[in-house]
């Protein structure tokens, strides 16, 4: 190509597709072109815009972590046009990306510190990338702490992982489904993500409390936190503005003078007190 | 470079358009059909307006057209091929005869385009593009460029700008490297300047506001009444938008027919219920005085802030093209007195 | 003028109703809507010929319905949108005082919808003259030729859909033009994708228009937008013998099945 352009995705081969839950489907994801692929370099909290041809492009965190070299992984519910086209995706097949895009969550700033992680139904994939970075590095971070919840058992993400992050000695994972979602063999909470955080209590105290979710329950889990004595940019999350391009031009995500797409995903909560309402 | 002054008269003033058409380029030219005044490619000469007011649309056009190819893409047994578009078939335009508002919008197009991530396809098509200015000698109720720093004879943006001069003849003041390698190689259309003084032919447009005063206000007004009250009237239309010479608001779309096709850039607007809407169904902008308050705090509030300039280069287009009397000069008079709470 | 104004004040005064629309004094001696809340403010309503705009837009406007009841200043064609709207149970007739306008400008009584429904059935129905003799110029044409002025119309649109916005029978939460599962037309402004979305929209509004000729006032470009569906509304009443916007049945030409329908077009 004798240009370069921003637009132009790179070609991603779909290496195997995982069956998280009813309708969400993880994607891993190799570059076709292996020397793209060595330059792409990314870190937890960015973004992609995933693409089929002729399907249209759509905005979805890199789910995978950047200590994880040679793939990429992404994690999408079949909803709109563009996951619907990728949901009829088999191995083997073609998927555009460019990226990545957006700020990053400050893990180094983290270092020393006890991580809270609080994430809800499919935002746990944004989530997923950065808590395994951070526990790919265990030995920098004090307690880590997980609190999931889905709307039912069925709908948890990520099961595997969550049974290994169970059986670690060295993660504290709460998982929860809200009432009636539970089934009989059920071990874990029942109830609402800020109900059990309010729950569970964990301590402020040079504590970092990562929140994602659905605005309902980012909503309710905030005060939740406040609460418990957490400071304003001690609370980190990602908003999930509807996106085009992804890099600051096409208008999109603009939310007061911040873009989402370049000055976030990524922000503290003392951040979005001073930013309009509209996410 | 420093700016030189000549003199062209109405006769050379075609063949100057003949010679930059002959040589290649494309001209985007206003002309008068279907009862307005727009701008076309490659008018005739004698097709050009020189007394409209305004054009219905912008420049923006030439830089940022209403669908815009990104590249292209092919499936075959082997997978998919993405052919880039080829930049080299990017033709070289000339803006012939745009008001000093127009010239002006793009450099605040080149701003959007470029900040951060620089757009290839925008700036190959602004690296070919001329701009031969033509100040104001009249103006309407909806022009306003004295309130947001411009004038009816600014030269920003043009390589050549011209000036009607009372005697017919036309002042031309020769701006930039390309305007000079214009002039040069038509030299034979110029004579020499005598000291005329555009000032005394410029339309007279009074400021109307102080929008570094709008601007402060609306740091402190987002949550005033003000945007029901004066935008029940607003239909939701894409009107203000895609007439605006400095919008840049975009969507992309693909259109393809059994795996062959292509990505596409198309004109979008902040105006529309559906802009912001997720997939979830949450919609963070819902109702309509929520989208206007967007499209004026965007000009006035967060361009100034984030990219330094001032979203609006006033125009007055989209004031002509509403459909519903939503004039912003009027609203920005009245955004310039509305009492805020500090 | 006064009567209005007076019969305005009333309504708000007495709570009848908590928000008028009508038409003021706009910019550059243009009129356009204004929405009046206080009594005191009911002196801004004029009506005049310059008057046009299709006041019926607004009563599917969220913050419009908010409201609750609202008096609507209503020409004709106003009056008719609001029998479509009643019919297509788009507003409720209950929350809607039509401050009728006779067409010399004198202020009607209406003391329900159901008058409304009266008068609109002595009122001859049909396109504003100016617009049918373009569209008999039309229909003279060859299909060829007529096909040509459309393409060269409808090849400026830049999909702005102020024609759409304009309409108040275009009410649709997502137009057929923003489906994309799947994509029925193209949603890019170029010449084809511009015919697919006009011909379809003129056909969602086929016995639905009401002549009003809001569509192709709205149009920035001058597209004559209006007389698609202008020519739409006297196919149906050559076919079906009704016109849309006066009765508050459900009775659209499209939507509705009679047994004594024509059936000579089903090819
Ligand atoms: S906002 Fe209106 S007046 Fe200002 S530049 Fe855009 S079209 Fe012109
Ligand atoms: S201000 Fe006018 S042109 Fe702009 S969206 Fe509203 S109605 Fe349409
Ligand atoms: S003329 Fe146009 S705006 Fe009026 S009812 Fe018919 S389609 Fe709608
Ligand atoms: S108002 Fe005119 S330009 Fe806009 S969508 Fe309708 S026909 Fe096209
Ligand atoms: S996604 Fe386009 S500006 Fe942010």
């Amino acid at each position: 190509m004798s240009l370069s352009n921003i637009y132009v995705p790179y070609l991603m081969e779909i290496e195997s597709i995982t069956e998280e839950a009813p309708e969400v489907r993880t994607f891993r994801l190799k570059f076709k072109n292996q020397e793209e692929g060595e330059n792409f370099n990314f870190k937890a909290g960015q973004f992609a815009e995933y693409s089929v041809m002729g399907g249209g492009e759509s905005t979805f965190c890199i789910a995978s972590p950047p200590t994880r070299a040679g793939y990429l992984e992404c994690t999408f519910r079949r909803t709109g046009r563009v996951t619907n086209a990728l949901s009829k995706l088999e191995v083997g097949d073609t998927v555009g990306l460019r990226g990545p895009y957006g700020n990053i969550f400050p893990i180094e700033e983290w270092e020393g510190k006890n991580l809270l992680y609080i994430a809800g139904g499919i935002a746990l994939p944004p989530m997923r990338c950065v808590i395994w970075n951070t526990i790919d590095k265990r030995e920098k971070y004090k307690d880590i702490t997980i609190v999931y919840g889905a709307r039912t058992v069925n709908d948890l993400v990520y099961k595997n992982e969550l049974k290994e992050w169970e059986e670690r000695p060295d993660i504290n994972l709460i998982t929860t489904v809200d009432p009636g979602g539970e089934t009989p063999e059920w071990k874990g909470e029942v109830g609402f993500v800020p109900t059990i955080v309010d729950k569970v209590a964990p301590k402020a105290e040079n504590t970092i409390a990562i929140v994602c979710g659905p605005p309902i329950m980012i909503k309710f889990t905030f005060p939740v936190l406040k609460k418990l004595g957490f400071a304003d940019e001690n609370i980190f999350t990602t908003l999930e503005n509807r996106m085009k391009c992804g890099f600051g031009k096409c208008g999109r995500c603009n939310v007061g003078k911040y873009y989402v797409c370049k000055d976030g995903p990524v922000f503290t909560l003392s951040q979005l007190n001073n930013m309009p309402a509209e996410y | 470079m420093t700016p030189e002054k000549k003199i062209i008269d109405r006769v050379a003033l075609d063949k100057l358009y003949e010679s930059l058409k002959a040589a290649g380029n494309k001209m985007f030219a206003p002309v008068f059909r279907n009862e307005q005044t727009d701008f076309e490619y490659n008018p005739n000469a004698s097709e050009i307006s020189y007394n409209h007011i305004q054009t219905t649309q912008s420049v923006k056009n030439t830089v940022f057209p209403k669908i815009e190819n990104l590249f292209r893409f092919e499936s075959s047994q082997k997978g998919v091929d993405l052919l880039n578009i080829d930049f080299t078939k990017v033709p070289r335009v000339v803006v012939w005869n745009a008001h000093p508002c127009d010239a002006a919008a793009f450099s605040a197009l080149d701003s959007v385009f470029n900040w951060d991530f620089k757009d290839e396809i925008y700036n190959s098509r602004r690296e070919k593009l001329a701009v031969i200015g033509m100040s104001c000698i009249k103006a309407d109720e909806n022009c306003f460029c004295t309130s947001v720093d411009l004038n009816p004879g600014s030269v920003k943006g043009s390589d050549i700008l011209l000036t009607p001069l009372a005697n017919g003849t036309y002042l031309a003041e020769i701006l930039t490297e390309q305007g000079k390698a214009i002039a040069d190689a038509n030299a034979s259309l110029f004579t020499a300047s005598n000291g005329e003084n555009k000032e005394e032919v410029l339309a007279k447009v009074e400021k109307q506001f102080d929008h570094s005063k709008v601007t402060e206000n609306l740091a402190n007004g987002f949550e005033n009444p003000f945007w029901h009250e004066f935008s029940l009237r607003c239909i939701g239309c894409g009107a203000c938008a895609y007439v605006c010479p400095i919008c840049t608001c975009f969507d992309i779309q693909d259109e393809s027919k059994a795996g062959n096709g292509r990505r596409l850039r198309c004109w979008d607007s902040c105006g529309f219920g559906l802009f912001t809407l997720h997939t979830s169904g949450h919609n963070p902008r819902e109702i309509q005085s929520q989208r206007w308050r967007q499209r004026v705090m965007h000009k006035f509030s967060y361009q100034p802030d984030r990219n330094e300039f001032i979203g609006c280069v006033g125009c007055g287009r989209c004031s002509r093209a509403c459909p519903v009397d939503m004039n912003i000069l009027e609203q920005l008079v009245a955004l310039e007195k509305l009492e805020v709470a500090k | 003028m006064d009567n209005l104004r007076q019969k305005a004040k009333e309504l708000l005064e007495s709570k009848t109703v908590n928000l008028v629309i009508g038409y003021e004094n706009g910019t550059n001696g243009k009129a356009r809507a204004v929405f009046i809340t206080d009594p005191e403010k009911t002196g801004k309503l004029i009506y005049d010929e310059r008057c046009k705009q299709n006041l019926a837009v607004y009563l599917n406007k969220h913050e419009v319905k908010h409201y609750g009841k609202i008096a609507i200043v209503a020409p004709l064609m106003v009056m008719r949108s609001i029998l479509v709207l009643v019919s297509e149970c788009q507003v409720k007739k209950e929350n809607i005082v039509a401050l009728g306008i006779g067409e010399d400008g004198s202020l009607l009584d209406f003391p329900s919808l159901e008058v409304v429904e009266k008068y609109v059935a002595k009122i001859p129905l049909g396109n504003p003259q100016s617009d049918q003799e373009i569209l008999d110029k039309l229909n003279a044409m060859t299909m060829e030729q007529r096909r040509a002025f459309w393409q060269n119309e409808l090849e400026r649109c830049f999909k702005c859909y102020a024609c759409r916005a304009a309409c108040p029978m275009c009410y649709c939460l997502r137009c057929t033009v923003e489906c994309n599962q799947p994509q029925w037309i193209s949603a890019p402004a170029h010449p084809l994708g511009n015919l697919e979305w006009h011909m379809l929209r003129t056909m969602h509004l086929t016995g639905r228009c009401v002549s009003c000729g809001d569509c192709g006032r709205a149009c920035p470009l001058n597209i004559p937008i209006h007389l698609l569906t202008m020519q739409q509304a006297e196919e149906a009443f050559h076919m079906f013998g009704v016109r849309a916007g006066t009765s508050m049945k459900a009775e659209s030409a499209l939507s509705t099945y009679k047994p004594d329908d024509k059936e000579n077009f089903i090819l």
